[in-house]
């Protein structure tokens, strides 16, 4: 593998509202160092995507962002939101998830009907309300173009959809809480090509009314739905622009090898 | 050899030694069910036990195991659960969880004779609880919680990880995703568990002897308070098993007709079994599905 010069870094500001922000945020799996002095402010109502190779620390900067590494990494620094350090220990991390929502790899769609999928987090946030949740049921299903494929089946087991079907079950699931933002990690990556299309549009609908920040090995994913990337590279952000400039006008040169496919 | 023969060989083998298990097991079976079942009457099912002459039924011993049986139940998987649940989704991977985990794997190969003796010291004598139901509930509890435990912890540990995150990402607290979508989804695992520890339960004769003793007193069917010395309820009085019963008229008792009681009585206790084992997992599944919605 080449050799980069990680402390060269090329990080641009932002010129829209910040949706949340990393300072200084470094990440300890045990003694190993896995993400260095990450600053990045992601933009509100905007898809942010994170790239670089495997191990390059996309998922656990990700993860961070709502506590999620809580008890597997030792995170450090600060992440604001709404002028909030969420990193800090005295902070609900309940009520930072329900605020900020996540979308995994692999479907993960609880074993039980479609409806409670969706319900189940509502009720236990409070809502009680039948004609609230047959609301929100039908919003969630319906932002995450699912509605017209299960609206007949909705007392069925989730498990019986296919794999596209409950991914885009778990985004509603998400959006159902009516988060701020919505971290997804390679939310598409176990999906064959017609699923993942449906999930992109999905997605740049959803990202009109939510902050979006998506871990991506795809790189014409990134190019296709993102307004701005970063680029990690073991465990640097190496470079953060507009996705434009990233993939049209790279200022790193292992951002220019790592999009270009001459990477390691 | 090559693959192809090296595989066939192995089907072969494996085929052999589960034909090797089917064989044994419907032999056994066959053998007590084809010896027992002619002798079993609705006399013999609803007859006191006769310590003389022939003619004796299990009415008591049968309830005996039943009633121990659900106590036992009572007692142990609450405990289980709590325990199961803490070292699948509470403990950490430290020494502790380790020494927890190797005192249950202890505990759970200890001989049942030697918890009938602890059973009989501690209770029986030291608690001066004497030779009862109650005893041989926490008796029993002893013998059964380990691999209740370890079962309920491999069952819970068996739903992917993905469904703990799912529930986290949603602002679920811990307590809530286990109980609510992990336990759900590893109920069919835990109720397997639980028919298995109920089979050894009722089978259980070791442990009962020196707990609940060896006799079965005349009781009132009819008396429902569960403090009266008579009623049929009273854990507190002494109960033989039909698994005790089975032993002691074997070697200990004079009556006539002690090959067709136990003969009898084996096949009773199997048929009991098989109904358990059946009619939970018939009420397992219909939970199962009704909480998860899959037809």
């Amino acid at each position: 593998m080449k050799k980069y010069n990680l402390e060269e870094t090329y990080i641009t500001d932002i010129p829209e509202k910040k949706a949340l922000s990393t300072k200084d945020l470094q990440v300890y799996y045990g003694s190993e160092h896995a993400i260095f002095d990450a600053n990045l402010n992601f933009p509100r109502y905007k898809i942010t995507a994170l790239i670089g190779a495997s191990g390059s620390g996309k998922s656990t900067l990700l993860r961070c962002l709502n506590r999620m590494n809580d008890k597997v990494a030792r995170v450090e620094g600060e992440i604001s939101y709404r002028d909030v350090n969420i990193n800090s220990p005295k902070i609900n991390i309940y009520e930072v998830r329900k605020q900020i929502g996540m979308v995994f790899q692999r479907p993960n769609p609880f074993a039980k009907s479609i409806r409670e999928n969706i319900t189940f987090a509502l009720k236990n946030a409070g809502i009680t309300k039948k004609s609230d949740l047959e609301e929100r049921l039908e919003q969630s299903l319906k932002g995450a173009a699912l509605w017209d494929e299960v609206k007949d089946n909705l007392n069925k087991s989730a498990l019986a959809l296919s794999g596209g079907q409950q991914q885009r079950l778990c985004i509603a699931r998400s959006i159902a809480m009516r988060p701020d933002i919505l971290l997804l990690d390679e939310p598409a990556s176990a999906l064959d090509p017609i699923s993942t299309s449906k999930i992109e549009e999905t997605l740049k609908v959803l990202s009109k009314d939510y902050s979006i920040i998506i871990v991506t090995h795809n790189l014409q994913q990134a190019s296709r739905i993102s307004d701005y990337t970063a680029f990690l590279h073991l465990g640097h952000i190496i470079e953060y622009n507009s996705t434009v400039n990233i993939f049209t006008n790279p200022q790193m040169q292992a951002t220019e090898d790592y999009v270009s496919g001459n990477f390691g | 050899m090559n693959a192809k023969k090296i595989d066939r060989l192995a089907t072969g083998i494996i085929y052999a030694l589960v034909a090797a298990v089917i064989i044994i097991l419907i032999a056994i079976l066959g053998y007590i069910l084809f010896n027992g079942v002619p002798d079993i009457s609705w006399h013999f099912l609803t007859s006191a036990a006769q310590s003389f002459s022939a003619g004796g039924g299990i009415r008591d011993q049968l309830f005996n195991s039943l009633y121990l049986l659900i106590l036992t139940i009572i007692v142990s998987l609450p405990i289980g659960l709590g325990a199961g649940i803490y070292l699948s989704e509470y403990a950490a991977d430290n020494w502790f969880t380790d020494l927890i985990r190797t005192s249950v794997e202890v505990l759970s190969s200890l001989p049942s004779v030697v918890v009938g003796l602890f059973g009989y010291l501690l209770f029986v004598i030291k608690l001066n609880l004497g030779f009862s139901i109650l005893s041989g509930a926490i008796a029993l509890t002893f013998f059964n919680l380990p691999l209740l435990t370890r079962n309920i912890e491999e069952s819970l540990r068996s739903v992917p990880n993905l469904q703990r995150e799912a529930g986290m990402s949603l602002g679920l607290s811990n307590w809530k995703t286990t109980t609510k979508i992990i336990l759900p989804a590893a109920l069919p695992g835990i109720l397997t568990g639980l028919i298995l520890s109920a089979g050894r339960i009722f089978g259980e004769a070791a442990a009962l002897i020196y707990t609940a003793g060896q006799s079965a007193p005349t009781v009132d069917y009819t008396n429902w308070n569960i403090f009266s010395a008579t009623s049929f309820l009273n854990p507190m009085r002494p109960a033989e098993t039909l698994a005790v019963h089975i032993w002691k008229v074997n070697t200990e008792s004079v009556t006539p007709d002690a090959n067709l009681i136990s003969s009898a009585s084996s096949a009773v206790l199997i048929i009991v079994i098989l109904i358990f084992n059946l009619g939970t997992r018939f009420l397992g599944n219909k939970l199962y599905k009704k909480i998860t919605a899959s037809k």
